[in-house]
């Protein structure tokens, strides 16, 4: 596999606030991103997947939160760089897609010119080379008519036009890495699917690596190499994408994987959530975070903390994992 | 090409700084690409208050571009003189060459309203725009960046505005060893920047948070361009709508400081503050020295401020569909 393009070890994130305990949105994380791979960030709502891109990408706030723990990217360390440094490798190195591709776009700037922006920044193009290439670039992830679209604004676009548009400035300059933070959130279901496959026709044939940070994971299974599951901010499982919807080990992904909706089921059958909510967590510090919502959970997983283990070729972190068996006979009961 | 665009993003930028009834008309279709500021101006066009507003500020506008050709006299000679009676009160009446009659030195009342309205707009303009530039340099740095420049800014802002305004106008007019047009200027100026400034950099605070701006730091972009390109542009347009108001607003102050006597001390060139001021000795036998400038500027104050009203409106991004 050769050494990993993106080196994530015990990343955590606090937020501080006078008179008040810090609040760890990222509690210790760990993942490591190869060329040309890409790897999944799951997890509900708060479970600090957007907090872990952003200070993968230097862009939280610079007072109030404390980040420590090591994010190296081809072997040099991101934390400790200036912003100055930060800001010649974020969009040269480092790109970007966000949620709302209408608010991620500056309204008063035509959309040719935002991406010619990124490569007369990072490239020391003239604004003429810059605007012919960013035609070339809005037609290559598929917005027809390109010549006519960089004179218009963001508000012209339709959302699936905005999102290709941010993509194209993302991977402007070609970078090494492109963190999607859940990109296909705010789009139509058929809108989704296409940005989907742009983004792995982005990515695949080229040494571009992505991570994918989502909550849904139907863009998991459709995308993803290697999936890491998040809950309150540590990881709770990772595994490859087949042997995560094969046999989800963790209780939390085997409810996630449950709680969606199945064609294939009988009309009238009930949706299975995931009791309670990310409110009932309790610290991870002398017990499981995921506990109090847990069906497996055992006296020990309020007493002592599941550590992250090697398991069948991935990691788990659970005391009492979901058996293969156990769950095929879970569904028997469900049936 | 790219310069056809970097106009756009100019005429954007310097909208804050026109009247509004000289807005571009090819901004107009529905179509063109001006987002805010087109479909802004295509409810404009539609809103019976801004076309009133406008309408009179052209008038007025149109008055004092041909004043100069319209006038039938030169408002500084006295020809009526011989008319005049202060001991009696009396002052010359309406006549064959002088519509209105003459004023209290004889001089052609008539011929001075007309060119009271050019020294009326200018001060006015003029006053709006030194506030307004004032404002956009104060307001940027405070709002780009933070700290404790921040908190100076707008400590000063702060002292500034917890002073009544006309009486700050007029302790600066007062600081002149002599009064002129441009003393008036500035002070109604002056009086003006701490608005400009904490309403820009209340935007920018806003703004500053909005998900394009990260997404812009997200891609290395320099923080001057962030400032220049994506925080400032964004923030304009409550203090684009802020200017017009002003606009309405310098015009009175102005009138209010030459009506005190801190105007322009020579009178030949006549401003309507001062001709209202100097009406006041004959108000009871001559009220038309009064009414007409007075008139002249509620009239125009109120063109400026239905037009900055329904400008309010049609920038409010909670009313665009």
């Amino acid at each position: 596999m050769g050494m990993a393009l993106l080196e994530v070890r015990d990343l955590a994130v606090s937020f501080r606030r006078k008179g008040e305990e810090p609040t760890a949105a990222v509690d210790g994380i760990s993942f490591d991103v190869h060329p040309g791979q890409t790897v999944g960030l799951v997890g509900e709502s708060g479970c600090g997947k957007s907090v872990t891109s952003l200070a993968i990408m230097g862009l939280l706030p610079q007072r109030g939160n404390q980040v420590t723990g090591s994010v190296r990217f081809e072997g040099t360390e991101l934390l400790g760089l200036s912003q100055k440094a930060m800001d010649e490798r974020r969009g040269r190195d480092l790109g970007m897609v966000f949620q709302d591709p209408l608010s991620s776009l500056n309204p008063v700037i035509p959309v040719g010119l935002q991406v010619a922006e990124v490569l007369q920044r990072h490239r020391g193009r003239s604004r003429k080379e810059a605007m012919a290439e960013s035609a070339e670039l809005l037609d290559r992830v598929g917005i027809p008519d390109p010549t006519r679209r960089i004179d218009e604004y963001p508000h012209q676009l339709s959302g699936g036009m905005r999102q290709r548009a941010l993509i194209a400035i993302a991977l402007a300059c070609r970078p090494r890495l492109l963190i999607a933070d859940e990109p296909t959130t705010a789009l139509d279901v058929t809108i989704q699917a296409q940005i989907l496959k742009l983004l792995s026709e982005m990515v695949t044939g080229t040494d571009t690596a992505l991570i994918m940070i989502t909550h849904d994971l139907g863009v998991v299974a459709g995308l993803c190499d290697e999936v890491n599951v998040m809950y309150g901010g540590r990881i709770v499982e990772r595994a490859k994408r087949h042997e995560l919807f094969a046999e989800p080990r963790h209780p939390y992904t085997a409810g996630l994987l449950a709680s969606i909706p199945r064609l294939d089921a009988p009309r009238g059958e009930k949706l299975v959530p995931i009791r309670g909510s990310v409110a009932d967590n309790i610290p991870w510090t002398h017990a499981c975070a995921f506990a109090p919502r847990c069906p497996n959970a055992l006296d020990r997983c309020v007493e002592v903390t599941p550590e992250l283990v090697d398991d069948r070729g991935g990691m788990l972190r659970c005391h009492n994992p979901v058996e293969p068996a156990l769950r095929a006979g879970a569904e028997e009961v469900r049936a | 090409m790219a310069s056809a665009r970097a106009t756009k993003i100019d005429r954007l930028a310097g909208l804050a700084v026109r009247s509004p009834d000289d807005q571009d008309p090819d901004g107009a279709g529905p179509d063109s690409g001006l987002s805010l500021a087109a479909s802004a101006w295509r409810r404009l066009r539609r809103n019976p208050v801004f076309i009133v507003g406008a309408v009179v500020i052209g008038l007025f506008l149109i008055l004092a571009v041909l004043a100069p050709l319209i006038a039938p006299h030169d408002p500084g000679l006295r020809l009526l003189e011989d008319q005049v009676s202060r001991a009696r009160n009396e002052i010359p009446p309406a006549q064959p060459g002088h519509p209105m009659g003459g004023d209290q030195f004889g001089r052609d009342f008539f011929s001075r309203m007309l060119l009271g309205s050019q020294q009326t707009l200018m001060v006015a303009v003029l006053a709006t725009v030194i506030g307004l530039g004032g404002g956009l340099v104060l307001g940027t740095l405070a709002g780009a960046f933070g700290g404790w420049v921040d908190t100076l800014v707008m400590r000063i802002v702060d002292v500034m505005l917890s002073i009544p305004s006309l009486l700050l106008a007029v302790s600066i007019g007062a600081l002149f060893s002599q009064q002129t047009q441009f003393t008036v200027i500035l002070a109604v100026a002056i009086v003006q920047i701490p608005i400009f400034a904490r309403l820009l950099r209340g935007t920018m605070l806003g703004v500053r948070e909005s998900d394009h701006v990260l997404a812009a730091r997200a891609l290395g972009v320099k923080g001057r361009s962030i400032v220049f390109r994506h925080i400032l542009p964004n923030s304009l347009g409550p203090v684009i709508v802020q200017s017009t108001l002003v606009l309405a607003i310098a015009i009175l102050d102005a009138a209010a400081l030459s009506f005190l006597g801190l105007g322009a001390a020579d009178d030949a060139t006549p401003e309507w503050g001062q001709m209202l001021g100097n009406a006041q000795d004959f108000f009871d036998s001559q009220p038309h020295l009064a009414i007409w400038p007075a008139a002249c500027i509620v009239v125009v104050a109120l063109g400026f401020t239905l037009v900055g009203e329904s400008m309010r409106e049609a920038l409010d991004p909670r009313q665009r569909r």
